[in-house]
């Protein structure tokens, strides 16, 4: 009897960022600095835009070939984690839950908050509309990157989807301009980090714990025993 | 000779040939050597010199990136299509002349003179006669127009015309279930492919570009033209061609880069 009481409380006692959520965020954190930095010393031996090269102190990899093994190591961690990620967001609710429903009048109402300096951070399991969009957009990102990356990786063998992106270079540039997208939204993040420092702790610590009322809670909140 | 970027492009730099790169490699040959000779003085018996020192760190992650290199080779031979064929091109897309690569200089090229050439054979294959130059021009020939795509990320489409290497294999009773074909060039360049790349449709040994022999810098008499692999692994001047079940080493894949380099 009340180990069922504990368990339905703790069901309803679920922190913002469960543990398999944490441990995904900061494999990811490190793929995606391995991905990148070792990218920009691939990027280097034949750069796309003339005017610019990636400095060698903050590329990966001592000569062209180490930054290619780390790049072709770092692919599945990257790709591996993300995989598991949107299973577990699509299976859990957590994308329905944090990211949906995104209103573009919200949008709007958040973006003129932010303009005015009226963002609100008191309530972190609450993401507004920006937020959403975001980390909604990210995730996007994140699913082009691989995409494309498989593009000019396999040009030949996955032929079908190269030819989606027109030919090899163009697929090179959708590549770039994926991690282009992707170190924008890390500096912003990183940034909101460090002005909300417990947003940074609860994707360490799991954060506040949230009460939710999942569609069952008729029945699992219910004081009365079933029997006695 | 001059050479100039393969074609314009708002994604490409407008300049010439970037020679940063082959610089770049040179420096990590010269490097390698000078590692062999501390390895060697190590080995010698100065071993407790060794504690805590970079190499050694180095080497360690060598070996962990070379195991994941190697993971990869599998992976990529995995999810090869033997029969899938890799997208050709008009004649009027061809870029004239080639995109020079090698690891070293195009000036230092060293011609190969046909009249003493000769292409040898060893390994699992029942006629090891040499080939000269005439008779591999009295093969069949196939043409293809196909995107050469490097490592370093450049790309040209060139239309490359010589004997398909399944022919060729046949041909000279090569055991097509062997694991490895194996090229020994001129300029001591080393290479080698797995069996089913060998024998891909669009695999041939090549001995023209656009129609004319091709020239000294780009594998005059003999190269590799694959279609299914980086420009690295098509090997250039060969000298030797050899079918064995032993992993034959290659030039880049000791210095680090993926040895499948499917593409």
């Amino acid at each position: 009897m009340t180990t069922d009481c504990i368990k339905s409380h703790d069901r309803g006692r679920k922190r913002l960022h469960p543990l398999p959520v944490r441990i995904m965020h900061w494999t990811n954190a490190v793929a995606m600095l391995i991905m990148i930095t070792s990218g920009w010393k691939i990027y280097n031996d034949e750069v796309i835009f003339g005017w610019l090269h990636f400095p060698e102190a903050i590329t990966l990899g001592k000569w062209a070939q180490h930054g290619l093994q780390w790049h072709f190591f770092g692919m599945w961690i990257l790709a591996i984690n993300g995989f598991i990620y949107l299973i577990y967001g699509f299976v859990t609710g957590r994308f329905r839950e944090n990211l949906f429903p995104i209103r573009p009048s919200e949008v709007f109402a958040t973006v003129g908050d932010a303009l005015k300096l009226r963002l609100s951070h008191d309530d972190l399991t609450h993401y507004n509309a920006v937020q959403k969009v975001l980390y909604v957009g990210i995730i996007l990102i994140g699913v082009l990157t691989v995409i494309s990356g498989l593009a000019i990786w396999k040009p030949i063998q996955f032929s079908e989807l190269t030819s989606l992106f027109y030919d090899f270079q163009t697929a090179r540039l959708v590549h770039f301009l994926c991690m282009s997208a992707v170190v924008a939204f890390l500096i912003v993040h990183v940034a909101l980090a460090i002005l909300v420092p417990k947003s940074l702790l609860a994707m360490l610590t799991g954060g506040p714990v949230i009460e939710r009322k999942p569609p069952d809670a008729v029945h699992t909140s219910d004081p009365i025993p079933a029997s006695e | 000779m001059s050479i100039k970027t393969p074609s314009p492009s708002i994604f490409r730099p407008h300049r010439s040939i970037d020679q940063r790169v082959m610089k770049e490699n040179r420096g990590l040959v010269d490097e390698i050597n000078r590692r062999n000779v501390l390895r060697g003085a190590v080995s010698l018996g100065a071993l407790t010199m060794l504690t805590g020192c970079d190499a050694s760190e180095n080497a360690t992650l060598q070996t962990f990136m070379r195991a994941v290199s190697s993971w990869n080779d599998r992976a990529q031979s995995l999810i090869f299509r033997p029969n899938h064929l890799a997208p050709t091109f008009s004649e009027a897309q061809v870029v004239k002349p080639p995109r020079f690569n090698a690891y070293y200089e195009v000036e230092d090229v060293k011609p190969v003179d046909p009249t003493s050439w000769k292409l040898e054979l060893a390994g699992l294959i029942q006629d090891k006669r040499p080939w000269s130059a005439q008779q591999i021009a009295g093969l069949p020939e196939q043409e293809l127009i196909i995107r050469h795509i490097c490592v370093e990320g450049w790309d040209y489409i060139g239309q490359w015309s010589g004997v398909n290497l399944r022919h060729f294999l046949e041909r000279i009773g090569a055991d097509l279930t062997a694991k490895y074909v194996a090229f020994k060039c001129a300029d001591d360049y080393t290479e080698s492919i797995d069996m089913a790349t060998a024998l891909h449709p669009q695999t041939i040994l090549a001995t023209k570009y656009a129609r004319e022999p091709i020239t000294d810098p780009f594998g005059f008499p003999l190269r590799l033209r694959t279609a299914t692999k980086l420009g690295f692994k098509n090997a250039k001047w060969i000298m030797a061609i050899e079918v064995t079940n032993e992993f034959p080493d290659t030039f880049w894949h000791k210095q680090g880069f993926n040895w499948f380099a499917g593409i």
